[in-house]
């Protein structure tokens, strides 16, 4: 290696360090993809079960707050009436349009994730004593958003309707949801 | 001072050691480097009022945080089911464990209380603008490290205020288009704010203290590159604007730390609740939000930007650009003038900017409801007014009142017109450490 060109020499050195660079920089790189991932969601998080409930109790008109995932999800027994209302609007008018039809299995129990799409407080309407918000559904106190008897967004900050969970029912009165 | 004007740099103060100091010093130079940052050897302009005392203050409260934090962090248990007990025992077990928690939950506020003082006599006094940019710049990525260090710290109870805070923070970042509600996911590590999130922002609170700790000393050397401003605003010229920051400005800041200290022991001994939310004395309940969710009272002012805008993403856009105008500042002042004592027209904008803040403080710990909403939307058109319309063409048009020729020149004629209007003057005036006679 005496008699290199000096061109040719300057070169190979600036290949090199370039090709250390760019493995510097892949490497650090494909380090830091563990350090982000470690923060998704665990294996045994991600296991979580389902839940099976039963909803014999609840009557006509009332609703329950089960926790899945963390999380509540209001199981309604709705009234003829609030299955009429739900129906009667015109779905194009709504913020996220969406029929009742297609929110429901049956058109009797309205299950939900009971978190307000806005910035995750949780609506009231479930108990007997909670304000329903103007269309008879859920209102969230937090920041004003007013969910129909089909918890579709209707007023308020609110971007999306509440969201309906994966469920099934296992029996006419046993939900599994998850 | 006599003769030719020098430059401040052929005024030194070397440390000569001896013995045992000396055999340190020759190895590793230490007592000559705190010389030179805060001692003798570092001249400080002479007219520095008590606004300067700010940022030494600042420095003193993130170590009483690190101080104490460090003691919770020996007691505190960082699960879902055991983090409200630990704290609950923190206050009532631990010898002195109430002392160190209330320290270090008032202490925070305080600490925000400090830096935005020190924030807004930047903004009077144009301390932002040329050659000092950076150093603003590394002053704003400090507060914005505070503001996350803060929050995560304030979810660690796990009481009620803290899981709903949480969730409704981190709700935030679904806002953001595509990536949204993956980002949420990631940050909670599940399905909800929870045993993940909890020990991740454990983590975090303590790590990001000491970057803190590590920005404030980058802060501290840029600052020492072209030192302090001062009221007026002009640069240093020579030996005779300036003062040894040893011992007239330590005493200064000794000063401002006692009263600092009398202030913080009468919070912390006779009113350790009153900037808390009792709410979040009550257990974290994932089945139950409390009817009114507010921040501390250092994070209203954004938490109304926040909701002045009635769409999330559009909210959560204002928040942030409400404190990333604040990098761009230097450049949207086109006024050549720094300080507001010259600028008649922008000390008037200064004011009417600190009713805004205030305003907006209020709006953001009423219910976003009725009046307060316009209210709090005026609020915040009015902030992002004054920077990005009012600030560049107000530099335009004032005329700004002439400035002295030099801190020296104007510290006499000050203390000669203080003379002249009452006879004897007594003690030292406020706004001039260095007027003593
Ligand atoms: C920039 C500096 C810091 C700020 C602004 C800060 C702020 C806070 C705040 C607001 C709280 C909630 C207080 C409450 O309501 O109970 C808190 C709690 C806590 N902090 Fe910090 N902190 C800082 C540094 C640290 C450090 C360095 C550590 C550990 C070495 C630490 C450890 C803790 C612990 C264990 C708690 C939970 C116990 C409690 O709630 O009192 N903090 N912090
Ligand atoms: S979280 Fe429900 S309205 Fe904001």
């Amino acid at each position: 290696m005496t008699a290199e060109p000096k061109g040719d020499d300057g070169t190979r050195r600036d290949f090199i360090y370039i090709a250390t660079g760019a493995f510097a920089t892949v490497g650090a790189g494909i380090a830091t993809w563990p350090f982000i991932d470690q923060m998704n969601p665990a294996a045994d998080v991600l296991a979580l079960a389902s839940l099976e409930v039963d909803i014999s109790g609840i009557q006509p008109g009332h609703a329950l707050t089960v926790k899945w995932r963390g999380k509540p999800v209001f199981i309604r027994h709705r009234t003829p009436d609030e299955v009429q209302q739900a129906r009667a609007v015109n779905v194009a008018d709504l913020r996220d349009p969406v029929r009742d039809e297609d929110r429901v299995q049956q058109a009797e129990w309205l299950i939900v994730v009971g978190i307000c799409t806005h910035l995750g407080c949780i609506p009231l309407g479930v108990k007997e004593t909670d304000p329903k918000g103007d269309f008879d559904g859920y209102f969230c106190p937090c920041h004003g958003s007013h969910y129909d008897s089909s918890a579709r967004v209707r007023k308020g900050p609110a971007p999306r309707n509440l969201e309906v969970p994966a469920y099934e029912f296992l029996t006419p009165t046993l939900v599994k949801i998850g | 001072m006599s003769g030719e004007p020098q430059h401040i740099d052929d005024v030194h103060h070397e440390l000569k050691l001896r013995g045992v100091l000396g055999w340190i010093e020759y190895r590793l130079p230490v007592f000559n480097w705190i010389n030179n940052a805060v001692g003798t050897n570092y001249p400080t302009p002479k007219n520095l009022n008590y606004f300067w005392n700010f940022g030494a203050l600042a420095g003193i409260a993130l170590v009483i945080q690190i101080l104490t934090g460090i003691v919770l962090a020996a007691h505190y248990v960082p699960t879902v089911d055991g983090a409200f007990a630990s704290v609950e025992r923190i206050m009532r077990d631990v010898n002195y464990g109430w002392l160190f928690r209330y320290v270090h939950a008032n202490g925070a506020s305080l600490f925000f209380a400090i830096v935005y003082v020190h924030l807004f006599r930047n903004l009077y006094y144009g301390s932002y603008k040329y050659p000092r940019e950076l150093l603003w710049w590394l002053g704003l990525i400090i507060l914005l490290l505070m503001i996350i260090t803060a929050f995560m710290g304030y979810v660690l109870p796990w009481g009620q205020m803290s899981y709903w805070g949480a969730t409704v923070i981190t709700n935030l970042f679904g806002a953001i288009p595509v990536i949204g509600d993956e980002l949420v996911l990631w940050l909670w590590g599940g399905y909800s704010v929870g045993e993940a999130l909890l020990r991740g922002f454990y983590s975090l609170h303590y790590l990001l203290a000491f970057v803190i700790a590590g920005l404030a000393i980058l802060h501290i050397w840029a600052l020492h590159q072209h030192r302090s401003n001062n009221p007026l605003g002009i640069d240093i010229k020579g030996p005779q604007d300036v003062l040894p920051f040893h011992p007239y400005y330590t005493t200064k800041d000794l000063f401002g730390l006692g009263i600092y200290l009398i202030l913080f022991a009468a919070l912390v001994f006779y009113m350790p609740n009153a900037l808390g939310e009792p709410d979040n004395y009550i257990p974290a309940d994932p089945l139950q939000t409390p009817a009114h969710i507010v921040p501390e009272w250092y994070l209203l002012p954004f938490y109304a930007i926040l909701r002045a805008i009635p769409d999330k993403l559009g909210g959560v856009m204002a928040l942030a650009a409400a404190l990333l105008v604040l990098f761009v500042v230097p450049w949207l002042d086109t006024s050549k003038v720094r300080s507001a004592r010259f600028r008649p027209i922008y000390k008037q904008l200064f004011w009417i900017l600190v009713a805004d803040v205030f305003l907006l403080g209020y709006i953001g710990g009423s219910p976003a409801e009725g009046i307060y909403i316009p209210i709090g939307q005026l609020a915040t058109a009015y902030y992002f007014l004054h920077f990005l319309v009012l600030l560049p063409i107000v530099g335009k048009l004032e005329s700004p009142k002439p400035l002295p020729d030099s801190i020296a020149t104007a510290v006499l004629e000050e203390n000669k017109r203080k003379r002249a209007r009452k006879l004897p003057q007594v003690g030292a005036q406020p706004t001039s450490a260095g007027g003593h006679h």
